[in-house]
C-alpha cells in the first residue's frame, strides 16, 4: 500500500532542520543551561528517526551513510577514552578540566574537556536509539 | 612511565589489529604483532643491569585514591624475571605461530586475544596494588578462555575453555576475598606497604584465612592438585597458545603470586605445608599421570602440571627460611627459592621448545598420538634434535639446564629434613622420597616422548600426511629455546647474578645482602647424595620404561567415576539442571508475575526498613504553598492512571500513558527543572513513536478471567506500592540523619566550571555513573540488535554439536 504523504514529507523537510539545530544547541548549551549530551543526543536521534519514518531506509541511508551500531561504539570509546586519558596527565581517572581560550574569529570562549565526554554520551544515545528503532521496524 | 607504557602497548596494539588486518591482507598478521613483544623485551632488557644493582622502579598513577586503589607499577627483580619470560617467550611463540597458523584462520581474533593476554599478564606482574592485580589476573583468565576456544566450532574446545574458565575464575574470586581480608588487616592494597607493616598483618585474625584464599587463587591458576584437571583440557587450544599460556606464562601467574606474597605469609606453618605439600603432591600426580597418556600434547600438559608442582614445592621449602628471620642458618633454606626461580626459567625454555616440537610433528604428520607415530628421526632430524635436548633437560640430565635445577631441587628436599620446625624431623623424610619417585616418572615420560615419536618403525599408513622436515621458520623459535637450554647450563652464574639474585632480594626483603642469597651454581658438584639420586632415577626409570607394558594396568585401578574429572562433570551437570529447574519456576514468561516479584520485594524492603527505622513523619508546616494549577495537574494524572485500568483498547492505554508522562514533564517545568522536563518530553515522544511503530504487531487486549483471590492480591500489592512511594516522598522531606549534600553541588562553577548543576553532576561529580550508563545503554542496544537480527538459522544446531 502506497501512502500519499506529501504533506508529511514537506513538513518534515523543514522540521528536521529545526530539530537538528535544536539538538546541536542543546548539546553545546549543556554545561551552563538546560541541555547536555544525553538530551542533545536524544533530540538528534529522534530527528533521524523522524527522517526514517517519513522516507524509506534506502533514501535516508544515501544521505547519512552511517552504520549506527558503529556510531554507538565510537560514542562508548570516546566516553571511556576521555575518562582514561586523564590518567596520562597525572590526575585521577575521569578528571575533567576547563578554561577560557581566546580563539580566532569567535573571541574568548569557555572550553571544557567534559564536552568530549558528553559527545561520547550523545553519539552512544543516537547510535543506540536509531539502531533499536530501525531494527524493530524492520523485523518481519 | 616506561613500565606503564609496556602494560598499555599490547592493549593499544590489540585495538589497532582490525585496521592492520584490513590494510595489509597479503602479509601475515603475525609479523606486525611480533613487533610488540620484541620491542617490550628490548626495553625491559635495558633495565637488567640497573635491577641487578638493586634498584627498583615505582610509579604511581592515581585511580581511586579515596579507596587506596591506585595503579602502581613496580619493577623489581621478581617482576623482571616474569616480564622477560612473557615478552621473550611471547616473541618466539608469535614468530612460531606465523608459520604454524595459515592465513585462512581468523588471525585477527587470534592475535587480538594473544595481545590482550600479554598485556594482562604484564599487568599482573607489574602491579603493586592488589585490586589492580586482581583485575589483570581475571583478564588473563578471560583471554585464555578466548584462546582455548579459538576453534570454537569444536565441542571439545568449548568444553575445555569453559572448564579452564570455571576453575581459574572461582579461584580468582577466592583470591579477591583474600585480598580484601589483607586490606582489612593492613589498611592498604599495596603489596609493598603490607610487607612494610608485617607485624600488624601477621597478628590479625584474618591472616590465616587470607592466606588460604590467596593460595586457592594461586593453586587454581597454576593447575595444582586437585585443580589441575583444567590444564589437559586446555590443550584444545592451538599449539602456540599451549606453548605460551599453558607452559611458559599464565600458569606461572600462580607461582608469581606465591613468590610475591612469600614475604607476607612465608614462615607460617600453614603456608609451608600447603605450598610445599600441594606442590609435591602435584609433582608426583602429574608425572605419574603423564606416563599413561597417548596424546603427546596431553602428555606435555601433565608434565607441565608436575613441573609446576616442583616449582611450587620449592617456593614452599624456601619460605621456611623466613620462620627464623635473618640468620646464617636460614640462608641455607633460601636456596630452595633460588632453585625455584632457576627452574622456572629452565622450564620455560625446555617446555616451550617441546611444545613447539609437538606442534611441528602435529603440523607435518597430522597426528599427535604416540601409538601412530614412530621412526621420524631420519625424516625430521632437526625436530628430533629439539626433542632430545628438551626432553633430556626436563628429565634432569647433563649437559642441560634442567640438570642443574633438578640437582638443586634434590639438595633442597634433602636439607629440609634437617630443619627442626613444623615437625619436619619425622614426616620430612617423605620429601626427598616423593621427589625421587616423581623424578623417575618424569624420566620415563621424557623417554617416551623421544622413543615413541622418533625411534622404532615408521607407520606411514597410519599418518595423515607424508612426514617431512618442518619449514625453516617453524624451527627458529624452538632452536632459540634449546640454545638457551644449553647456554644456561654452560653459564648458569650469569643468569644467577643478573636475573635471579635481584629476584631473591625481592622475595627476602628483610635479608640484607642479595649476594649471600645467591649460591654459586656449578655443573659438577661432587659425588654426593644428589648425584646418586640422579643415577638412581636413570637406572630405575629405564628399567620401568622397558617394563611399561607389564605395569600399565596400574592405571586402571582407579574407577572412572571416582576421577576428579568425573566429579567435576557431575557437579557442573547437576548445578545446570538444578538452576534450570529453579529458573523455570519463576521465569515463566508472564510479565505480571515479574512485576509481582519486583513490587513485593520493593515494598518489603522499603516499607520494612521504614517501619524498622521508624522514619514515618509528615510535617506540612515547611511545605510550600500548593498552587491551584498543581492540583489540576495532579487530578489529571490520577484520572489518567485510573482510566488506564479500565481501558478496553490498546491505543487508549498508550495515549493515557502519554498523558501521564507529559503531565510529569509539566510538573518538572512547574518546579523549575527544565533539564528533566526536556528529557521527559523527548523520551515520552520517542516511546510513543515506538509504540505506534510496533502497534500493528501487538495483539489485542484480552479480557482474561482472573480468580478473585489473585485479583485481590494484585490490588493489595498495587495499593501497597503506591502507599510506600507516597510515604517515602513525605518522609524524605523531614529526613535529617545524614548531612545533605546539596551544598556541595552549589559550588559547581568553581569545582567543574559549569553553571548547570544537573550536568556537572552527570559529567563531573558522578561521571563514573554516566560512563557506565553509556556502556550499559550500548550493551542493551547491542542486545536488542542481536536478539532481532542474529536468530540462529536452521541447521546451525548440527554445526554446534560437532
Amino acid at each position: 500500500m502506497k501512502v500519499n504523504d506529501v504533506i508529511l514529507k514537506s513538513v518534515v523537510r523543514g522540521v528536521v532542520f529545526i530539530v537538528f539545530t535544536l539538538g546541536m544547541y542543546l548539546f553545546f548549551a549543556g554545561h551552563n543551561a538546560p541541555g547536555g549530551g544525553f538530551i542533545g543526543g536524544l533530540v538528534l536521534g529522534s530527528g533521524i528517526v523522524l527522517l526514517y519514518l517519513t522516507y524509506d531506509i534506502e533514501t535516508v541511508h544515501k544521505g547519512m551513510p552511517f552504520d549506527f551500531k558503529k556510531v554507538a561504539a565510537v560514542g562508548v570509546l570516546l566516553t571511556t577514552g576521555s575518562a582514561i586519558a586523564s590518567i596520562f596527565f597525572d590526575v585521577p581517572f575521569l578528571t575533567q578540566t576547563d578554561g577560557y581560550y581566546n580563539l580566532p574569529l569567535v573571541g574568548e570562549k569557555h572550553l571544557s574537556t567534559v564536552t568530549i565526554f558528553e559527545a561520547g554520551v550523545a553519539l552512544t544515545v543516537i547510535g543506540t536509539l536509531v539502531t533499536i528503532i530501525l531494527n524493530i521496524s524492520e523485523d518481519e | 612511565m616506561v613500565i606503564a607504557f609496556s602494560i598499555m602497548l599490547p592493549f593499544i596494539a590489540a585495538a589497532l589489529i582490525p585496521l592492520i588486518y584490513r590494510g595489509f591482507k597479503n602479509i601475515h598478521l603475525g609479523w606486525f604483532v611480533l613487533i610488540v613483544p620484541v620491542a617490550l623485551f628490548s626495553i625491559l632488557a635495558t633495565y637488567i643491569p640497573r635491577i641487578a644493582n638493586g634498584e627498583v622502579f615505582i610509579k604511581t598513577f592515581e585511580w581511586i585514591p579515596s579507596f587506596g586503589i591506585n595503579i602502581t607499577t613496580y619493577l623489581d627483580g621478581l617482576s623482571m624475571i616474569f616480564s622477560l619470560l612473557i615478552t621473550g617467550v611471547g616473541s618466539l611463540v608469535i614468530l612460531y605461530s606465523i608459520f604454524y597458523l595459515s592465513t585462512k584462520e581468523s588471525l585477527h581474533h587470534f592475535y587480538c586475544y594473544l595481545l590482550l593476554f600479554m598485556g594482562a599478564m604484564l599487568g599482573v606482574v607489574f602491579s603493586d596494588n592488589l585490586m589492580v592485580l586482581y583485575v589483570f589476573w581475571e583478564l588473563t583468565s578471560v583471554s585464555s578462555f578466548l584462546l582455548i576456544a579459538f576453534w570454537h566450532h569444536r565441542k571439545a574446545s568449548r568444553a575445555g575453555a569453559r572448564k579452564a574458565m570455571t576453575i581459574t575464575v572461582s579461584g580468582g574470586v577466592a583470591m579477591l576475598a583474600g585480598f580484601l581480608m589483607l586490606y582489612v588487616a593492613s589498611g592498604t592494597f599495596s603489596i609493598r606497604e603490607i610487607i612494610e607493616n608485617l607485624d600488624v598483618v601477621q597478628s590479625s585474625v584474618y591472616f590465616v584465612p587470607a592466606m588460604c584464599l590467596v593460595l586457592l587463587g594461586a593453586f587454581t591458576k597454576s593447575a595444582q592438585f586437585p585443580f589441575h584437571i583444567w590444564l589437559p583440557d586446555a590443550m584444545e587450544a592451538p599449539t602456540p597458545v599451549s606453548a605460551y599460556l599453558h607452559s611458559a606464562t599464565m600458569v606461572k601467574a600462580g607461582i608469581y603470586l606465591v613468590a610475591r606474597t612469600t614475604p607476607i605469609f612465608g614462615g607460617h606453618e600453614v603456608w609451608f605445608w600447603a605450598v610445599s605439600g600441594v606442590g609435591l603432591l602435584t609433582l608426583f600426580w602429574g608425572s605419574f599421570n603423564a606416563v599413561r597418556q597417548y596424546d603427546l600434547k596431553a602428555l606435555l600438559a601433565y608434565s607441565t602440571i608436575s613441573q609446576l608442582g616442583l616449582i611450587m614445592s620449592l617456593f614452599g621449602l624456601g619460605s621456611a627460611a623466613l620462620h627464623f628471620g635473618y640468620s646464617t642458618q636460614s640462608v641455607i633454606y633460601t636456596q630452595a627459592t633460588f632453585a625455584a626461580l632457576f627452574h622456572l626459567i629452565n622450564h620455560s625454555t625446555f617446555k616451550g621448545a617441546l611444545f613447539m616440537m609437538v606442534g611441528i610433528v602435529d603440523h607435518e604428520v597430522g597426528t599427535r598420538d604416540i601409538r601412530r607415530l614412530g621412526g621420524l628421526m631420519s625424516l625430521m632430524p632437526f625436530t628430533f634434535t629439539i626433542a632430545v635436548i628438551g626432553s633430556a633437560s626436563m628429565a634432569g640430565l647433563p649437559p642441560f639446564n634442567g640438570f642443574l635445577s633438578k640437582e638443586m631441587f634434590f639438595t633442597a628436599t634433602l636439607k629440609i629434613t634437617q630443619l627442626d620446625i613444623f615437625s619436619l624431623d619425622s614426616i620430612g623424610l617423605l620429601f626427598p622420597i616423593i621427589a625421587w619417585v616423581a623424578s623417575i616418572f618424569t624420566f620415563i615420560y621424557c623417554v617416551i616422548i623421544v622413543m615413541r615419536t622418533f625411534f622404532g618403525k615408521i607407520q606411514p599408513d597410519r599418518l595423515e600426511k607424508p612426514p617431512h622436515e618442518a619449514p625453516f621458520g617453524m624451527l627458529i623459535s624452538p632452536f632459540v629455546l634449546v640454545a638457551f637450554v644449553i647456554g644456561i647450563f654452560i653459564f648458569p652464574n650469569v643468569l644467577g647474578h643478573y636475573i635471579l639474585s635481584p629476584a631473591m632480594a625481592s622475595i627476602y626483603p628483610m635479608f640484607p645482602s642479595a649476594e649471600e642469597l645467591t649460591p654459586h651454581i656449578s655443573a659438577w658438584h661432587g659425588f654426593n647424595t644428589e648425584l646418586i639420586m640422579t643415577l638412581g632415577v636413570i637406572v630405575v626409570g629405564y628399567f620401568l620404561y622397558r617394563t611399561l607394558k607389564k605395569w600399565r594396568p596400574v592405571y586402571q585401578l582407579i574407577p572412572q567415576s571416582f576421577t576428579l574429572n568425573a566429579i567435576y562433570e557431575r557437579v557442573i551437570n547437576s548445578s545446570e539442571s538444578v538452576s534450570g529447574r529453579v529458573t523455570n519456576r519463576y521465569m515463566n514468561g508472564n510479565l505480571t508475575y515479574y512485576f509481582v516479584y519486583i513490587y513485593v520485594f520493593f515494598v518489603t524492603l522499603l516499607a520494612g526498613y521504614m517501619i524498622y527505622a521508624d522514619v514515618f513523619s509528615w510535617n506540612p508546616s515547611k511545605d510550600s504553598v500548593i498552587e491551584p494549577y498543581e492540583l489540576v495537574l495532579v487530578f489529571v494524572m490520577i484520572a489518567a492512571a485510573i482510566a488506564i485500568i479500565f481501558a478496553k483498547q490498546r491505543i487508549t492505554v498508550v495515549l493515557l500513558n502519554g498523558v501521564l508522562g507529559y503531565s510529569v514533564a509539566f510538573f518538572f517545568v512547574v518546579f523549575r527543572a527544565p533539564d528533566l522536563a526536556l528529557t521527559q518530553l523527548v523520551v515520552e515522544s520517542v516511546t510513543t513513536a515506538l509504540f505506534l511503530l510496533s502497534f500493528k504487531y501487538l495483539p489485542k487486549l484480552k479480557n482474561e478471567y482472573i480468580s478473585k483471590s489473585w485479583r485481590f492480591a494484585k490490588v493489595t500489592i498495587s495499593i501497597a506500592v503506591g502507599a510506600t512511594v507516597t510515604l517515602i516522598g513525605l518522609a524524605v522531606m523531614n529526613y535529617d540523619r545524614f548531612e545533605p549534600i546539596s551544598k556541595f553541588f552549589e559550588d559547581s562553577y568553581d569545582l567543574a566550571g559549569g553553571k548547570n548543576i544537573v550536568n556537572t553532576i552527570l559529567g563531573d561529580f558522578r561521571a563514573f555513573d554516566t560512563m557506565l550508563e553509556v556502556v550499559v545503554l550500548f550493551i542493551a542496544g547491542l542486545g536488542v540488535y542481536t536478539l532481532i537480527k542474529l536468530k540462529a538459522k536452521k541447521g546451525d544446531a548440527d554445526v554446534e554439536s560437532k
